[in-house]
């Protein structure tokens, strides 16, 4: 699974499937700093992740790093 | 996850609010939290013009959309910093939202209008370059606030931002801070009012709100903002967050609640004297925006046959 990281922009490369809190956990991300997106979309809390993905995960902190 | 209104297919969950939401109640969500905000501390009339104060970014254009759904004559305003590719990027989302939604989006550029921009500022004043960022947006909104005849000057200060604010303040003790950290600050002494109707929102739900209802806006933050404490204390709050859903909207409502008249005796009553210059109010014969301007003007041209003599 591909993951697009903004600030600064970069990709990694996740194996999948996974579910987006064990996904921002293994990243150690805090959730209430980020969204998911996934094809324009929104992508829920509970949501599980495919290893064909391709997904951002966007800081909304204004000058936060994700 | 389910829709805690209809129970259909949720999109995003708000712990604060123990909540979930479709896309279409979130927005709805949103909408609400605003004018429950605008109702709560009498920011607006229903028939008040605002000016939005617009920078490219995911509040300021959620704030404008947000306020033209529910029925303002919201106008934007964006002011060119001269931030390089940042800046013309910011621009570019205030102007393409504005022709979207058909609104009408005033703009001033910093370097094209008043001779500076926030690079030369920073480097001629030695000062970080927020700080004559924000005393050029809070000095411009104004001016052109009350220009256009508009009831407020409307800010994209959310929820996080506020309580990091509060939260810094407070960390110092900072009185004099504390008594003007409102949601609205009356017009006074020739300064319009000013409101914030995003204080019941937080970043997370702005940044969702932006993508649901397909607004682009620039998510690279701003180069000049490396450093910004704020985004420390920001951090700080979110790790308190996320072990107790709910404490960045208690920490801040309830300061408004049971503390801030507390401070009010700290405010500084303006004496009423004007900019000799622009006839802002101004505790100095000339205003900092004034002086800020005078400061980063080029030399004045010396005469060639000056130069020519003091070369030898």
């Amino acid at each position: 699974m591909l993951v697009h990281l903004r600030n600064p922009s970069r990709d990694v490369e996740v194996a999948g499937p996974i579910r987006i809190q064990r996904l921002l956990d293994d990243l150690g991300i805090n959730r209430e700093s980020v969204i998911v997106i996934r094809d324009g979309e929104l992508v829920p809390g509970d949501a599980k992740l495919p290893d064909d993905a391709d997904i951002e995960i966007r800081p909304v902190i204004s000058g936060g790093a994700a | 996850m389910k829709c805690r209104v209809c129970r259909g297919p949720a999109v995003i969950d708000l712990p604060a609010h123990n909540a979930n939401f479709c896309v279409e109640h979130f927005v709805a969500f949103c909408r609400s939290q605003v004018a429950k905000a605008i109702h709560e501390f009498r920011m607006l009339a229903p028939d008040d013009r605002v000016l939005v104060a617009v920078s490219g970014g995911k509040d300021s254009l959620a704030l404008w959309d947000i306020l033209l759904d529910l029925g303002y004559e919201a106008d934007g305003f964006v002011i060119g910093l001269g931030i390089g590719e940042y800046s013309e990027t910011s621009t570019a989302y205030a102007r393409s939202f504005a022709e979207a939604r058909g609104a009408k989006l005033i703009e001033v550029d910093l370097r094209a209008d008043h001779g500076f921009d926030v690079p030369t500022a920073a480097a001629e004043t030695k000062r970080p370059a927020c700080s004559a960022c924000g005393l050029s947006k809070r000095h411009l909104f104004d001016r052109a606030a009350l220009e256009g005849g508009h009831a407020a000057v409307a800010t994209g200060h959310n929820l996080d931002d506020e309580a990091a604010v509060l939260f810094g303040n407070t960390l110092r003790w900072n009185t004099e801070y504390l008594a003007r950290q409102r949601p609205i600050l009356p017009e006074r002494d020739g300064f319009p009012r000013k409101i914030k109707p995003l204080v019941r929102l937080g970043e997370r739900e702005m940044a969702a709100y932006c993508v649901v209802r397909g607004i682009d806006y620039i998510v690279e933050e701003c180069p000049m903002a490396a450093g910004n404490k704020h985004l420390t204390y920001k951090d700080a709050l979110n790790l308190v967050e996320l072990e107790s859903p709910g404490s960045k909207h208690a920490f801040y409502h309830q300061f408004l609640r049971r503390a801030a008249d507390s401070f009010d005796a700290e405010t500084t009553a303006h004496d009423g004297n004007r900019c000799s210059r622009c006839d802002a109010p101004s505790a100095n014969e000339i205003c900092a925006f004034c002086a800020l301007v005078e400061r980063c003007a080029p030399p004045a041209e010396v005469p060639i046959d000056l130069r020519a003599r003091s070369s030898r």
